[in-house]
C-alpha cells in the first residue's frame, strides 16, 4: 500500500486539484457576472440602462445581490422531504459544474518543469461523460419539485423532465452526425481535428443549428424556460424556495449556461484555436505559454459570445407553449437530426469510395 | 356577412409551412430587431443626477407668502379652506397686537396654517381663492416620508423665508414665479 502510495505521481495530483480549484472558481465568478450580463443586455435590449448604481456601471450588482439571497430567511416547507428538499439544489449545481472536467480549456503550459494540460480529464468517452451528467440535470430540476411538495413545483418540474429528456434525443442524434466525422468522442482530439480554421460547424451547419436549440432547452432557457414560467407555474420547481437554495438554482442554470457555450465552442467553433493564427507555428516562434493564455482568452471570447447569444435569444422570443415545444422537438428536430445523419453517412461512404457510386 | 368597417382583417388560418414551423426565419428577423434596440438612445433620465424640467404651469408644494416688507400676507379669512375640494386646508385666525405691524400685514392673522399633503391634489384652488395673494403653488415636490403626521403642514414648514433677512432663500422660494 505504502510503495502503491509512494510510487504515485503527487504532481500530476497536485497539478489536477489546482486546475479543478481553478476551473470551479472561474465557472462561478463568471456564473455571477453572467447574472449581471444578463440584466444588462436586457436592459439594453429594452432600451434601458440596468444596473448601474452599485460602483461603476453597476459592476458590484452581483456582490449585493449574493449578498441579498444570503441574508434572506431560509424557509423549508412543512410537509416537504426536508433530505430531498435541500439535495435538490446541491445536484443542479453538481451536475452544473461536473461537465466542465472533460472541456480542454487550452492546450499545455511549461511550469515547474511541467508539461501542464489545461484540461481536467481527457478521458477518451468526453461527449459520452458529457450526455450522462447532463441528463443527471434533470433530478435536479424533478427532486428539487418534488421535494416542495407543492402542485405547481411538480407540474413544472415533470414539464421541465419531460422537456429534458425529449431535447435529448435530438441533441445526440445531431451530434452522431459529428462525431462520424470525428471518429472520436475525445473533446481534445476533436480540437485538435480543427485546428487548422475549418472547424466543424462548416462541415454540420444543420447539426450546429440543432445542438444550439437542443442546448436552450437543456438550460431550461427561453423560449423553453417552460418549467419555471412564472405566468403560469408561480415561478415552477424553485417556488418553494429561498435564500441560498433558490440562488443556487439560479447560479445553476447560469453555470449550465457557460459549460454548454464551452462545450458548443469545442465541439462546433474549434475549442481553444484561435482562428486566422497558425497555432503550432505560434507556439514555435512565441512560447507555448504566452499560446496557452492567449488560447484559453480566445476560448473564453467564444464562450462569450455564445453567452451573449443566449440572452439575446431569451429577451427576443417568447416562451414557447407545451404542444409548440413537444412538436419541435419530436417532429422537426429528431426527424432533421436524423435526416442530417443520413446525408453526413451517405457523403462519408462516397468519399471513402473517391465520390464513385 | 357584411363587414362593419373598412379595416375588417380576413384572418388566415393556414397550416404552418415546414420553414414556418421551424421558427428560424421568423426568429432571426426578430433578433435583428432586439440587436438595434441595443444601440438606440434610452429614454431613461437618471433621476438624482439629473431632472426633468417642470411645465410653467406645475402646481407644487403651497407657499404661504409674504410682502416686500416680510410681513404675512394672510389674513385668515378662510377663503382658501372652502375652495379646497380635498378639504385639506385647516386655520386659526388670532388679531394682531400693537407692535407686531412688522410681522403681519392685516389687522387679522392666521395663528395656525395647516395643509394636510396627503390630502392635497394640487389642483391651485387655494391660489386663486385668496384675496391677499398670501398663497400660491411652487415648483417643489412634497418630499417623501415615513409617518403620516409629517406630511400636515403647517406655518413653520409653508411660510417663505423672510425677504429682508434671508433673502437669498427668499428668492430661491420664489422661484421663477411668485404673486
Amino acid at each position: 500500500m505504502h510503495s502503491l502510495l509512494l510510487s504515485a505521481d503527487w504532481g500530476l495530483i497536485i497539478e489536477k486539484m489546482v486546475l479543478v480549484a481553478i476551473i470551479i472558481g472561474v465557472s462561478l465568478f463568471v456564473a455571477m457576472y453572467e447574472t449581471y450580463a444578463e440584466r444588462k443586455v436586457a436592459a439594453f435590449i429594452q432600451d434601458r440602462h440596468g444596473p448601474n448604481r452599485a460602483g461603476p456601471f453597476g459592476i458590484f450588482q452581483p456582490l449585493a445581490d449574493g449578498l441579498k439571497l444570503f441574508s434572506k430567511e431560509e424557509i423549508v416547507p412543512n410537509h416537504s422531504n426536508k433530505f430531498l428538499f435541500v439535495l435538490g439544489p446541491g445536484l443542479a449545481m453538481l451536475t452544473a459544474m461536473m461537465t466542465s472536467a472533460v472541456v480542454p480549456w487550452g492546450g499545455h503550459i511549461h511550469a515547474f518543469g511541467r508539461d501542464i494540460s489545461l484540461q481536467i480529464a481527457d478521458v477518451n468517452i468526453g461527449i459520452l461523460y458529457i450526455f450522462g451528467v447532463v441528463s443527471m440535470g434533470v433530478y435536479g430540476v424533478m427532486i428539487g419539485g418534488w421535494a416542495s411538495n407543492n402542485k405547481f413545483s411538480l407540474l413544472a418540474a415533470i414539464r421541465g423532465a419531460s422537456q429534458i429528456i425529449s431535447y435529448e434525443l435530438a441533441m445526440g442524434l445531431s451530434l452522431i452526425a459529428l462525431l462520424m466525422m470525428t471518429g472520436t468522442l475525445s473533446m481534445h482530439e476533436i480540437v485538435q481535428q480543427q485546428m487548422d480554421g475549418r472547424y466543424y460547424v462548416l462541415y454540420q451547419p444543420l447539426g450546429f443549428l440543432i445542438f444550439l436549440v437542443c442546448a436552450f432547452a437543456e438550460c431550461n432557457r427561453t423560449p423553453f424556460d417552460l418549467s419555471e414560467a412564472e405566468s403560469e407555474l408561480n415561478f415552477g420547481y424553485h417556488q418553494e424556495y429561498s435564500s441560498m437554495k433558490l440562488g443556487f438554482y439560479l447560479f445553476a442554470e447560469y453555470v449550465n449556461m457557460f459549460i454548454s457555450s464551452a462545450v458548443m465552442a469545442t465541439i462546433f467553433w474549434g475549442g481553444y484555436d484561435i482562428p486566422f493564427v497558425n497555432d503550432s507555428s505560434f507556439g514555435l516562434n512565441h512560447g507555448a505559454n504566452l499560446l496557452a493564455i492567449l488560447q484559453v482568452l480566445c476560448f473564453f471570447a467564444k464562450i462569450g459570445i455564445f453567452v451573449f447569444f443566449f440572452m439575446w435569444v431569451r429577451w427576443t422570443v417568447p416562451r414557447f407553449r407545451y404542444d409548440q415545444l413537444m412538436k419541435l422537438g419530436w417532429k422537426t428536430l429528431i426527424p432533421l437530426a436524423i435526416l442530417n445523419m443520413l446525408v453526413t453517412g451517405f457523403l462519408i461512404l462516397l468519399r471513402q469510395n473517391h465520390w464513385h457510386f | 356577412m357584411q363587414a362593419l368597417t373598412s379595416r375588417a382583417k380576413v384572418v388566415g388560418r393556414k397550416p404552418m409551412t415546414f420553414l414556418e414551423k421551424l421558427y428560424i426565419p421568423v426568429i432571426a428577423k426578430a433578433m435583428g430587431i432586439t440587436f438595434g434596440h441595443i444601440f438606440k438612445k434610452k429614454p431613461t433620465v437618471s433621476y438624482p443626477e439629473q431632472r426633468r424640467t417642470f411645465s410653467p404651469v406645475f402646481r407644487g408644494v403651497q407657499v404661504l407668502n409674504r410682502d416686500e416688507e416680510g410681513r404675512e400676507r394672510c389674513t385668515a379669512c378662510g377663503l382658501c379652506a372652502v375652495a379646497c375640494p380635498a378639504e385639506a386646508i385647516t386655520m386659526e385666525a388670532a388679531e394682531r397686537l400693537p407692535g407686531e405691524e412688522d410681522l403681519y400685514k392685516e389687522e387679522k392673522y392666521a395663528a395656525r396654517y395647516e395643509i394636510n399633503m396627503l390630502r392635497c391634489i394640487f389642483c391651485g384652488l387655494c391660489e386663486e381663492a385668496c384675496p391677499k395673494d398670501a398663497v400660491y403653488l411652487s415648483e417643489t415636490l412634497v418630499p417623501s416620508n415615513f409617518n403620516r403626521e409629517s406630511f400636515v403642514y403647517g406655518k413653520k414648514e409653508l411660510l417663505i423665508p423672510h425677504p429682508l433677512k434671508e433673502p437669498e432663500a427668499y428668492a430661491r422660494a420664489r422661484g421663477e414665479r411668485g404673486s
